[in-house]
């Protein structure tokens, strides 16, 4: 093979290992859309803790002694995912059931009011420096001409994928199969009816928030070991970059949001690969007022047709 | 029983919650990562904050009830109403026209510049309230046009050497074309949509300037603005190429504060000027059908109002008038770089308009004086200043989301 198809490999698996993490963070947004109707602006501060989370649990548990790395990394998980969780749950009940039934505007300033509150809380008890984590799971496959270009696949990517697949499975088993999902389903199509029904739809509603919490949550643990870094201030940029993916795929649609993650991954290292990378963000957004122009509803969403 | 078993709950959350952030804490100890427990003063802030959360969940209704008991500010029986008022105005409005021209003159230079920056919020305020209180459309990017005004100064002065006053229309109508190249496409976009565009725009903007280096200077910036001059009058000590100076031609000595009270006197009049046009669009037929947009596009559409028109409209002169703001921004800093023009700053005066009151005009003048003094009040609780006022956005929306102020709509009862 020739080097530039090597290249191209070596940047496809890169943006298929950033795109399916965006992909985690976007069902977030995507869920809590899809059944008030609502931006949750707070989504990438939750990812944001999750990451520190991550590295308080794996510090402590280091300092303690503990040596064995899949249960090191099994317990970051869980109590990561648990934490974040409660965020995410607080955050609803603090910021956004008072308010719901009022004008659109209203929660999207009070989650933007969120948004602040935790990044500054986060920079208050964490400090505003970049924290760093030497490695957990270094090693990789490589293969192409070594003369040429070598292209390689880490421990770290593989582990991102087969963590972010096993995930997407369980949600969807969730979402079809159980009681609580059919709720879900059940509110994102009508939420009136559903409550009529017989549903609770404020227990649905606040489930919403934690499975987006979840996923955020193991989003953020995966990426912060893969970069090996957090600040306060990663939320931002994560929340909009998902947001964009889930809005290219469709907003309200998981399998959507799951599409136009890994589409927005694989365009942010291309653009990164062939231009200076400054730019990536500049493509992502670009490509999100794109997507908007010429199909609103996104690639796989459902045109919103707006009534009386 | 329900309310303490909720309280228990609240609290349990709270404790949870603040433990694993506040109650460790990250540190880099050469390469390895350690956690250390919370000092005992953070300790005591955690109980404090559990307990706060556990009262306040238990006596919930009274507290709420408490809330509601505080009287509105009545601010109705001191303004005269009806043909007094009319008669009135004018006198009002002269005088206080007045104070705020004689008022540097007897106060110190540092709060004059202080009240110079408040009048360049109050641009930004009643632009965006153009955009988000009268048009409802949210605009979280609105910093981009500030920054487009602002370059455009100070590119055009420092590589034409063009003068402040030339160049104030010109950034205003860049920023307008820029409004208007953003508003065409997008503002087809539902209300929530628009958010984030306009959103990605804004730091699609910061992020060119940040890079674009030949031109911008990148992150360093651009120094070195020329300051306005009255009539060609330069406010310098000396000379640079002959140009006549100020205290040369009246013949008095210099002093720095003549320059920073020249720049008030120039923000006094910009926003005169911008609450003028404002007032006088607003009781125009586009003005109104800004709110009636608001209010109900449906309607709008079938009562056969062109949607992206007005939108459009909107957008545009709330575009300009940041356009106007950042040109003058530009030349009383005399420097500028991409970090005045983040996010935070579009959160700011969203937060301006809305902790004022969307639409209203005088709410919106009121919380931008408000947020540019008590930060320099309150300057030893500096680093908790963006936590609250996080807090106090979220506060907000849940118990007075119309603001301090709220729009008034002219109402006619029948008796």
């Amino acid at each position: 093979m020739s080097e530039t198809i090597l290249y191209l490999i070596q940047q496809l698996i890169n943006g298929l290992t950033i795109g399916s993490t965006y992909a985690l963070i976007a069902i977030g947004y995507t869920m809590v859309y899809g059944i008030i109707g609502m931006i949750n602006f707070a989504h990438g501060e939750v990812y944001m803790i999750g990451s520190y989370i991550t590295f308080i649990v794996i510090a402590g548990l280091l300092g303690m002694g503990m040596v064995s790395l899949p249960l090191i990394l099994f317990i970051a998980l869980v109590i990561s995912v648990l934490i974040a969780s409660t965020y995410g749950w607080t955050i609803e009940r603090v910021a956004y059931r008072p308010l719901r039934g009022t004008n659109r505007l209203i929660p999207l300033i009070s989650a933007i009011g969120m948004s602040i509150f935790l990044q500054n809380y986060v920079v208050l008890s964490q400090g505003s420096r970049d924290i760093a984590l030497p490695p957990m799971i270094s090693g990789s496959w490589t293969f192409g001409d070594p003369n040429l270009f070598e292209v390689s696949f880490s421990y770290m990517q593989l582990f991102i994928w087969v963590a972010t697949f096993i995930t997407m499975l369980g949600l969807t088993l969730f979402i079809s199969r159980s009681r609580m999902g059919r709720a879900c389903r059940a509110c994102s199509e009508d939420i009136g009816m559903t409550n009529l029904l017989g549903v609770d739809t404020n227990r649905v509603i606040a489930m919403t928030f934690i499975i987006g919490a979840a996923l955020a949550a193991i989003a953020g643990l995966l990426l912060s070991l893969y970069y090996g870094v957090v600040n306060p201030f990663i939320g931002f940029m994560a929340g909009l970059k998902a947001f964009t993916a889930a809005v290219l795929g469709g907003i309200g649609s998981i399998p959507g949001a799951v599409l136009g993650g890994l589409i927005l991954g694989v365009t942010e290292a291309l653009t990164a690969a062939y231009f200076p990378s400054e730019y990536k963000d500049v493509v992502a957004f670009g490509l999100l007022i794109l997507i908007l122009l010429f199909r609103p509803s996104g690639l796989l969403g459902k045109p919103e047709v707006e009534k009386v | 029983m329900g309310k303490l078993y909720n309280a228990i709950f609240s609290a349990g959350i709270a404790f949870v919650l603040a433990c694993l952030m506040i109650g460790v804490k990250l540190n880099t100890d050469g390469t390895t990562l350690k956690v250390t427990g919370a000092t005992s003063e953070q300790w005591a802030w955690i109980i404090g904050g559990i307990a706060l959360v556990f009262f306040s969940q238990l006596f919930a209704d009274q507290i709420d009830s408490a809330f509601s008991k505080i009287p509105k500010p009545k601010v109705a029986h001191f303004i005269p109403e009806g043909d007094k008022m009319t008669q009135l105005k004018p006198w009002l409005l002269a005088g206080l026209f007045v104070c705020m021209v004689v008022w540097p003159f007897m106060v110190s230079r540092g709060s004059v510049d202080l009240a110079t920056l408040a009048l360049i919020y109050i641009m930004l305020g009643l632009g965006l309230n153009i955009v988000v209180g009268l048009a409802g459309l949210l605009d979280l990017g609105y910093v981009a046009f500030y920054a487009v005004g602002a370059y455009t100064y100070a590119l055009l002065s420092q590589y034409f050497d063009m003068s402040f006053w030339v160049c104030l229309p010109i950034s205003a109508g860049m920023a307008a074309l820029f409004g208007f190249i953003l508003g065409f496409p997008v503002l087809r976009l539902r209300g929530d949509y628009l958010a984030i565009v306009t959103l990605g725009f804004g730091e699609i903007i910061r992020i060119l300037l940040n890079n674009w280096t030949a031109v911008t200077g990148g992150p360093n910036g651009i120094s070195g603005i020329a300051k306005p001059a009255l009539f060609g009058l330069e406010f310098t000590r000396r000379s640079k190429d002959g140009s006549p100076l100020f205290h040369d031609f009246f013949g008095i000595d210099y002093s720095s504060s003549y320059k920073v009270i020249f720049l008030y006197l120039i923000a006094v009049v910009l926003v005169a000027f911008v609450i003028f046009v404002i007032n006088r669009l607003m009781r125009m037929p586009i003005g109104r059908a800004w709110e009636a947009l608001r209010e109900d596009e449906i309607a709008c559409r079938s009562l056969g109002l062109n949607r992206t028109a007005i939108k459009l409209s909107a957008f545009t002169i709330g575009a300009s008038t940041a356009g106007f703001a950042g040109s003058f921004f530009a030349a009383r800093q005399g420097f500028i770089s991409p970090e005045s023009f983040t996010f935070i700053e579009s959160a700011i005066i969203l937060a301006i308009v809305v902790l004022g009151g969307m639409g209203s005009q005088v709410g919106v003048i009121l919380a931008a004086i408000v947020m540019t003094i008590l930060p320099e009040l309150a300057r030893e609780f500096s680093e908790y200043r963006m936590l609250l006022f996080g807090l106090t956005m979220v506060l907000m929306m849940r118990w007075r989301p119309q603001g301090l102020v709220p729009m008034k709509r002219p109402v006619l009862e029948l008796k």
